[in-house]
């Protein structure tokens, strides 16, 4: 049975693990050291606000663990808050979080709610997918092996680079699995 | 418009699980997104202050909620008074992430809300029960938090409006459908959010703890009564330690279960804000605004 970890310190991810469940999969959330003795299969990091959950990462004694379990290919799909928590780089800060990919962020680069939209755009081989933006970061640079998967008006809004995939949209937000449905097929293949 | 109500519910989404600060300051905003707020409250006195000034209490000056904005990068909200449309169009104006319609300023209409449907950005207001929930709904609230009784640092409000409206919930849910209509005309709401709520089992909006709320044990109580996440006012910067406060409430909302951590969260953070008990209080803000 496929088990997929989900952090769950702060934001949107009772709404990741709704999409995971109605595929079958098992979720387990993350909030503490503990939840992590167990292994799992693939990581998602939800959208919220990245300062609070790069916070508590180490706070929880997470942090460390994680980044761990990163390096060593667990597959991670990042969305939004989650995309900033695994930039290398953030525009305008000093501070990163786990910074395991070569890609350059700006934190909310569509300016407050206000600037938040819907839209449906080309994404990999998927053809249209639905894509919500609140308050979300786009990618400004994609480092040497950094695969873009989606742009929307020329900004980068989707990569992936080895096993982790970063979004600045959220899919779990609309009824199409599609994109969480490949997630599962990375990490079976991981698996094999 | 459907679409941008949905996307402000889908804010209050991201904020789940997290705990909104009261900050009066770009300083006190700068320590409380340090100490790991998912949002901040901007406001010129915190409702404590507000109940011991007494007088009219208003929105606050612009210029000291575009400071605030300046200085974190996290959603910063602001209170409009009850039915003050243009103190709310003000806010819009200056593009804040979220307008609390707030029973903590004295109300400026004594019969009507503002129609929220009209505004681009999001409004979060407070209910007592799952009628007034779903009324400030229908005008257009994108999220929705318990009154509890502000600036007084007990507790007792707040759990008393998270369980009023849980049970009516679960009453909702073990109807007949045949019901639904009846129970709308009771609570005065339209039949479809009766019906969404006997479908879903909850909100069809995002709903936070608020009002009361001193130390982690608090909003620990509040998260494992439902609230999906917590506001924090007076109980931050009232207290002996706001920095160590903060952080500890905010890792006790994540763990809410744990009693453990929480136990440790709750050792050696200074005083708690003095505090005032509901029958002590003169003006009960959770009254205003039905």
């Amino acid at each position: 049975m496929m088990k997929i970890g989900i952090l769950a310190v702060q934001g949107a991810f009772v709404e990741h693990e709704a999409i995971l469940k109605g595929l079958g999969v098992v979720c387990k959330e993350i909030r503490c050291k503990e939840d992590i003795e167990e292994p799992f299969d693939g990581l998602i990091l939800p959208g919220g606000e990245s300062t609070v959950q790069g916070k508590l990462l180490r706070e929880l004694g997470l942090y460390e663990p994680m980044l761990g379990m990163i390096n060593d290919g667990m597959p991670v799909l990042a969305t939004c808050a989650g995309m900033i928590l695994l930039a290398g780089k953030i525009e305008g800060q000093e501070q990163t979080y786990f910074a395991t990919m070569p890609i350059t962020v700006r934190r909310n680069a569509y300016g407050r709610q206000l600037g938040s939209f819907y839209t449906e755009s080309a994404y990999d081989v998927l053809g249209n997918v639905p894509m919500t933006f609140i308050r979300a970061p786009f990618v400004t640079v994609a480092g040497a092996g950094t695969l873009v998967l989606a742009s929307v008006d020329d900004r980068i809004v989707a990569v992936q680079y080895k096993n982790q995939i970063a979004l600045s949209f959220h899919p779990e937000l609309n009824d199409d699995t599609r994109i969480h449905e490949n997630f599962i097929r990375l990490c079976r293949q991981q698996n094999i | 418009m459907e679409n941008r109500y949905e996307l402000n519910k889908q804010l209050a989404q991201m904020l789940k699980g997290g705990v909104i600060m009261d900050v009066t300051t770009p300083e006190q905003a700068k320590i409380a997104e340090n100490a790991g707020a998912c949002a901040v409250m901007a406001l010129e006195r915190i409702p404590a202050d507000i109940r011991a000034a007494g007088g009219v209490s208003r929105m606050s000056d612009p210029k000291m909620i575009r400071g605030i904005q300046e200085a974190v990068s996290i959603p910063v909200m602001a209170k409009c008074r009850i039915g003050h449309f243009v103190e709310a169009q003000v806010l819009q104006a200056i593009e804040i992430d979220y307008i609390d319609e707030s029973e903590v300023l004295s109300p400026a209409d004594d019969i009507y809300h503002i129609n929220k449907r009209e505004f681009q950005v999001p409004f979060v207001c407070g209910a007592r029960d799952l009628g007034e929930a779903l009324r400030r709904i229908n005008e257009g609230a994108a999220m929705i938090r318990t009154k509890g009784e502000p600036g007084t640092g007990d507790i007792v409000q707040a759990v008393r409006h998270m369980r009023m409206m849980n049970s009516a919930i679960q009453k909702i849910t073990s109807m007949r459908e045949d019901e639904l209509f009846e129970e709308a005309k009771e609570l005065k709401v339209p039949y479809e959010l009766v019906s969404y709520v006997h479908e879903n089992g909850r909100l069809p909006v995002v709903n936070f703890a608020a009002g009361g709320v001193a130390t982690p044990a608090d909003a620990a109580l509040m998260m494992q009564l439902g609230a999906e996440g917590v506001f924090v006012g007076s109980g931050i910067f009232k207290s002996g330690n706001p920095e160590k406060r903060a952080n500890a409430i905010v890792q006790a909302v994540t763990n809410y279960r744990d009693a453990k951590m929480i136990a440790e969260l709750s050792a050696d953070i200074g005083e708690a804000m003095v505090g005032i008990n509901e029958q002590e209080i003169q003006l009960l803000m959770a009254e205003r605004g039905k």
